[in-house]
């Protein structure tokens, strides 16, 4: 597993430079949007992967509120920490590209506050796992997690049910798009899939160390002279 | 195009950022890990 993690972080980085190149240079000149419309190979990945992060996010609160097992904690709040960022990638991403489309860099259209929603929603779990001190914490913040993902489909199916502003999605949307903009699009979501999968794994194990050295704290101030023992 | 260029560049200010912050969060620990071995 040690060979594994510099392999993958190789693989991470020619991935996301050949997915720039490709985004850039490569990918056709939208006709209406002109240039503006490659934010959409940075944007779209970001959004799927977030959703994704939190699709496991709840899978593994609810493994954690059934089985309290400390391995699917940390899955999820490991997922919880990487999908703020790369939905934080969204937030961002979308205004820069609606500024000059729309004109305007901010509307409260359902597809975006629900987004804006989700965001707070694993924001307010962070802050809730960061600042507790009480020994429910884990459980407190799996039950947030379970309600939070529930703005998951909303976000995603949001602009099926509601009028809105966003453009449809690109994939069974009902519109066509490019085959070689899609392969693009695949090409960043693998490259950023990727980019997550090495920030969550570099995270979950400082996290198995950092929960390992407050143990061993916890003990050696029992044991110290002067403890509580 | 500025536009484009300044999504680009936020995308990777907000992945290096975090980046950093796991590096300055692994740094933190290994001396926490050196005190406690001194102990």
């Amino acid at each position: 597993m040690k060979k594994a993690f510099p392999v993958l972080a190789i693989l991470t980085a020619i991935l996301l430079s050949y997915a720039l190149y490709e985004a850039l240079v490569v990918a056709p000149t939208e006709q209406t949007m002109g240039d503006v419309q490659r934010i959409f190979y940075y944007h779209v990945p970001s959004a799927w992967t977030a959703f994704l992060l939190f699709l496991i996010n709840f899978i593994a609160s609810v493994v954690y509120l059934i089985r309290r097992n400390p391995a699917a904690d940390i899955v999820a709040l490991v997922t919880a920490e990487v999908g703020v960022v790369f939905c934080t990638v969204v937030l961002v991403t979308g205004p820069l590209w609606a500024r000059p489309v729309w004109g305007i860099w901010w509307t409260w259209d359902i597809r975006l506050t629900s987004t804006l929603v989700l965001w707070l929603i694993y924001i307010s779990y962070l802050m809730l796992r960061r600042f507790s001190t009480s020994g429910q914490t884990p459980v407190l913040a799996a039950a947030l997690a379970v309600f939070g993902a529930l703005d998951v489909p909303l976000v995603y199916f949001s602009i099926w049910i509601f009028r809105t502003q966003h453009p449809q999605p690109v994939i069974g949307g009902g519109g066509s798009i490019d085959p070689v903009m899609l392969h693009i699009l695949l090409i960043n979501w693998a490259a950023f899939l990727c980019l997550a999968t090495l920030m969550c794994w570099s995270r979950y194990r400082l996290e198995i160390v950092q929960r390992e050295v407050e143990d061993t704290q916890a003990q050696e101030s029992l044991v110290a002279p002067g403890g509580s023992r | 195009m500025n536009f484009l260029y300044a999504a680009y560049a936020a995308t990777w200010i907000i992945h290096i950022t975090y980046l950093a912050t796991l590096v300055r969060r692994y740094n933190r620990l290994r001396k926490e890990i050196e005190d406690l071995k001194k102990n």
